[in-house]
């Protein structure tokens, strides 16, 4: 499929960059004086302004989440799946806002940018960011496209929790809010599997504590290995003897041979973790999976999601897959739970499929009925 | 829409929040909202199910009842709604104290086990009643806790349980209607009860 032969695509998007002069305060108490986010839209805005849907990006998303850079480009937009004209998020009436978090290494400001103070990148010395930085950089974005208040804040993943974010920290801001293969904050085993993806990166030699943006050097081998674990805990078992089994890539299992032996899921995680530490920043990895650890929804509430929820106004759409391990469905219930406990219309579904957290980029028949169902619901016109 | 569900309608008050259990594809909860203006809630299992019921526009939590409700809190709804499936539970019992416990009031309907038609096929033929309205084999139905009118009368008064209103509803023919209400253990084909604690 390509631009020209997917009917179903929003086809063609360019990407834009929005520039903000004034200071944003952030989490950390650090204030950044100005900054840029590259995003892009689908769709149209209509008069009213009432038909904005933001999408927010998981771990190592960005901007491109729909359509095609260009007629030469194989792969469309990473949830290209779900956004375009008759898929859930349909273009034909949402006016749909993508962006490159701050922070990022798409060409929002973040490590990779220049900091104007010094004149050279900002590498390791990138402030640190919450959820909430980006909810208040997103709401910057929506000032400057004029929407006043989002259709819906749609999310999977660290997607959904800045979804979540967004009614709290803006809560007359949304109508709707799409939380999908979410958490209210990360378990101690999914913090491990963070900690064990930043130790790769640092005990790569060339990373030499993120300075290597200095150097030009990129600590290739240690984002690989980052992402070949992160990886794993994004598909389920299932998915992985599907899909690879035992097959071997090379070599033999043959009594008498003496072979290298390679099996596919050997060469596929190496694979992926080579083709992610060319397009990835190490020190963007780190922040973005630091921003992951720090999560945690109902913090200044007294712990208490119930407290937290009773702040947000809008209608939320919680979804889980039934083989996700890295944000398992109980952890969605977590989040339903604590809404049905504050009294705010929720719907949940839980999937039945094979592929783990990954789930959420996929076509699955029920999961784009129920996901289209419920944005039918949300209202354009007022 | 299905007999049992008009009856409940009028023990609904207007603008309340309405809980309920095994909701379908969401029909009744659809109509309740339109001409009651309730804010209502949906348990359901079924996907097909669910995804109408989404369609519909209503809050609907995939969520499965044998598993418990203790995710609702206390007195949360004012009224709490299962419609035909008390004998599809694994222990009605303690969904019927669950349901009082979340709500204010709670309607149930079942299917009348003690019905003529189930007595003479049981009595004549010695076999479970398989019929139109029952339409499953004893091996794989769904429902798997039959009780009469009588054996729920009792088991509300064993837990304390104050009978609001009972409604009873025949088969389709108005004789059958005036004989339901009567000798509601023989002809009720449906019984509808309101019940608070």
């Amino acid at each position: 499929m390509s631009a020209d032969t997917d009917t179903h695509s929003v086809g063609i998007v360019s990407p834009r960059t929005a520039r903000f002069e004034e200071p944003l305060m952030l989490a950390c108490g650090r204030e950044l004086r100005g900054f840029e986010l590259v995003y892009e839209t689908y769709g149209e805005l209509n008069p009213e302004k009432t038909n904005a849907v933001l999408i927010c990006h998981a771990l190592s998303g960005h901007h491109h989440a729909a359509g095609y850079h260009s007629a030469q480009e194989r792969k469309p937009g990473w949830w290209d799946e779900c956004i375009g004209p008759g898929k859930p998020i349909d273009t034909r009436r949402f006016f749909v806002v993508s962006l490159n978090n701050l922070g990022g290494c798409h060409g929002s400001t973040g490590p990779t940018s220049v900091n104007p103070e010094t004149g050279k990148p900002w590498g390791p010395g990138f402030p640190p960011l919450r959820a909430r930085d980006w909810v208040h950089s997103q709401a910057r974005l929506a000032d400057l496209l004029g929407i006043d208040c989002w259709a819906a804040v749609v999310g999977g993943s660290l997607g959904g929790m800045q979804a979540m974010r967004w009614a709290l920290e803006y809560p007359q801001r949304l109508k709707h809010c799409v939380v999908i293969a979410a958490a209210l904050k990360l378990s101690a085993q999914n913090l491990a599997f963070n900690e064990l993806a930043r130790q790769a990166i640092f005990s790569d030699p060339v990373f030499a504590e993120g300075n290597y943006i200095y150097s030009g050097e990129v600590p290739e081998k240690g984002l690989a290995l980052a992402r070949m674990v992160g990886h794993i805990t994004y598909l389920s078992d299932e998915a992985m003897a599907n899909k690879f089994g035992r097959e071997l890539r090379a070599g033999s299992l043959d009594l008498g041979s003496e072979d290298d032996i390679e099996f596919q899921v050997q060469s596929y995680l190496r694979y992926q973790g080579s083709q992610f530490s060319s397009q990835f920043d190490a020190n963007t990895y780190i922040l973005m999976t630091r921003a992951l650890d720090f999560f945690d929804l109902a913090r200044e509430y007294d712990n208490d999601p119930v407290k937290a929820f009773s702040h947000a106004t809008c209608g939320f759409m919680v979804i889980s897959f039934s083989t996700d391990w890295r944000f398992s469905p109980a952890r969605s219930r977590e989040i339903v739970d604590a809404l049905i406990a504050a009294g705010r219309p929720v719907t949940y579904t839980e999937i039945e499929a094979n592929e783990g957290h990954d789930a959420f980029l996929m076509p699955i028949p029920r999961y784009l009925a129920a996901f289209s169902a419920y944005m039918q619901r949300v209202g354009v016109d007022d | 829409m299905r007999l049992d569900l008009s009856h409940i309608q009028r023990w609904i008050e207007p603008g309340s929040r309405v809980l309920d259990l095994g909701c379908g594809d969401g029909e009744f909860l659809e109509t309740l909202q339109r001409e009651r203006q309730v804010r209502g809630t949906g348990i359901e299992i079924n996907e097909d199910n669910i995804n109408v019921a989404i369609a519909r526009g209503l809050n609907i939590i995939e969520q499965n009842m044998d598993h418990g409700l203790d995710n609702f809190p206390d007195q949360s709804f004012d009224t709490v709604v299962m419609a035909h499936a008390l004998q599809a539970v694994h222990y009605p019992d303690r969904v019927l104290e669950e349901m009082l416990r979340i709500g204010r009031e709670c309607i149930v309907t079942f299917p009348n086990f003690g019905h003529w038609r189930c007595r003479l096929h049981l009595g004549t033929r010695g076999r479970m009643p398989v019929s139109e309205f029952m339409p499953h084999t004893w091996y794989d139905t769904p429902n798997i806790h039959f009780c009469t009118v009588r054996d729920f009368e009792a088991l509300c008064q064993e837990r304390s349980i104050r009978i609001l209103a009972r409604d009873f509803v025949g088969n389709s023919n108005d004789s059958t209607q005036a004989l339901a209400t009567t000798w509601p253990n023989l002809f009720a084909a449906t019984a509808i009860y309101h019940i608070t604690r």
